[in-house]
């Protein structure tokens, strides 16, 4: 059971605590600066921010022993003379870190690892807590690469990264727009891994292709990690057999589309989502902030909205918004709008934090 | 030497008081300074060494012309200063 969370806005990083009055904010660090995502490293302590300066470029800093210290950001190699580079769309590709979009730690067999997702479409890796960071060649160098798009953002986004409890080497990436790619050994080959997905807002002769999908989030079922869920452009796509294959879940009401999808630690057929209308629309239904729940692997969705706003809230919640803790009982989301709701009971009621805090990129329950 | 200056709103992130530099061009200017201040570098160049998209610099009066290469000339008595462009970001 966590009594912490970390939620990552626009203008500042925010640490959230449990005490006897109840949930509230404890404590702020860089106020006024762009924090766009963070990660509690449980192995070795260590908190991780990302800044994005906008004009002064994307900027990690750790934590430790209570000290916040700049430490390297992923560079991009230098772009050989000659070469061409460019997304689906037909656009070269700048060799530079536009944005960090995925954080995550290795596994717990590999001490000082990090992965780190980013625009425009480059893994990087770390083995030393973040002091360097070296680009996974293999899977930029992969021609198929070239195939990824921006969805949401100019570029190819590297958003989710699922190191695979039961071996460190496999891990699942997801990117808007590229689909799910996995390694099976460390990072040295990959393969994509979306078949099943679809998009209907592409032509018919490509809406089918595994490499233009838009998952928009990719989470694991930490206790059957052959389970993954898959918050996608087009709606909700589930995989039970490790990311080979994927089925469409219909007919969520109030609404399949949205960014974020958080799944139960120990039941892999419980996974909450956060609607909004459409990608055309992203605002809650009839100006209703609910969060959706399934219990049976998505054959039936609940409506949760106790304790959530229910007339004129416009709030979205980004991919990284909506978290759990260990235990599946405690829930938090952050939204666009400075909301920041946390449910104690797997989301059967909310308790509004603040709607007041700067527009949130990501929450996140800390151990 | 020319005088490198740069904007408030970076030393907000980054100890970077006006400096001194020799050099022919802004290029060998700005890395004079970069030597002693190897963190301020990212802060300025993007990933390829090239003016950050949202960065300015300004010498003598005159916007950069050559913002991937830096090569703009400079005298001993040139004033640099490196600012956000109003282009946002």
């Amino acid at each position: 059971m966590s009594d912490r969370l970390v939620v990552s806005t626009r203008k500042g990083l925010f640490w959230i605590e449990r005490a006897r009055g109840g949930w509230g904010i404890a404590k702020a660090d860089f106020l006024g600066d762009n924090v766009t995502l963070a990660l509690n490293d449980p192995r070795s302590g260590h908190d991780y921010a990302v800044l994005n300066h906008g004009h002064f470029g994307v900027k990690l800093h750790r934590r430790s022993r209570g000290e916040w210290r700049e430490i390297a950001a992923p560079a991009y190699p230098p772009k050989p003379e000659g070469v061409i580079d460019r997304d689906g769309w037909g656009k070269d590709i700048p060799y530079s870190l536009l944005d960090v979009f995925a954080l995550e730690t290795g596994g717990p067999d590999e001490d000082g690892g990090l992965w780190c997702g980013t625009i425009p479409g480059g893994l990087f890796r770390s083995r030393d807590h973040g002091e360097s960071w070296a680009l996974v060649r293999p899977l930029w160098d992969d021609p198929k690469r070239q195939q990824w798009m921006g969805g949401g953002t100019d570029w190819p986004a590297i958003h989710s990264i699922c190191v695979d409890p039961r071996d460190s080497r496999v891990v699942r990436i997801a990117i808007s727009c590229g689909g799910v790619w996995e390694t099976r050994d460390g990072g040295e080959t990959w393969a994509c891994r979306a078949d099943g997905m679809f998009a209907a807002y592409l032509p018919p002769e490509m809406g089918r292709d595994p490499n233009t999908q838009d998952p928009h989030r990719l989470v694991q079922s930490p206790s059957a990690p052959d389970r993954l869920w898959v918050q996608h452009h087009n709606g909700i796509f589930r995989s039970d057999d490790g990311s080979a294959s994927w089925t469409e879940i219909e007919g969520v009401a109030p609404s399949s589309f949205g960014f974020a999808v958080a799944v139960h630690p120990r039941e892999p057929d419980t996974a909450w989502f956060a609607p909004a209308i459409k990608d055309e629309r992203r605002i809650p239904v009839d100006g209703k902030l609910v969060v959706t729940r399934t219990r049976d692997a998505g054959r039936t969705f609940e409506i949760l909205r106790d304790g959530l706003p229910q007339i004129h809230a416009y709030d979205l919640v980004y991919r990284h918004g909506l978290a759990v803790d260990d235990s599946g009982d405690r829930l938090a989301f952050a939204t666009t709008t400075g909301g920041l709701y946390v449910s104690e009971d797997q989301g059967d009621h909310w308790l509004e934090i603040s709607h007041t805090l700067p527009p949130a990129h990501a929450a996140r329950f800390v151990s | 030497m020319a005088r490198v200056v740069f904007t408030a709103n970076l030393k907000r992130h980054i100890d970077c008081p006006p400096a001194e530099a020799d050099g022919g061009t802004v290029r060998e200017a700005l890395e004079a300074v970069f030597r002693g201040n190897e963190r301020l570098r990212g802060y300025v160049l993007d990933d390829q060494s090239a003016l950050r998209r949202h960065m300015a610099v300004v010498v003598d009066g005159r916007p950069l012309r050559d913002r991937v290469h830096l090569s703009d000339p400079i005298a001993p008595t040139s004033a640099i200063y490196v600012l956000q462009a109003l282009s946002g970001g």
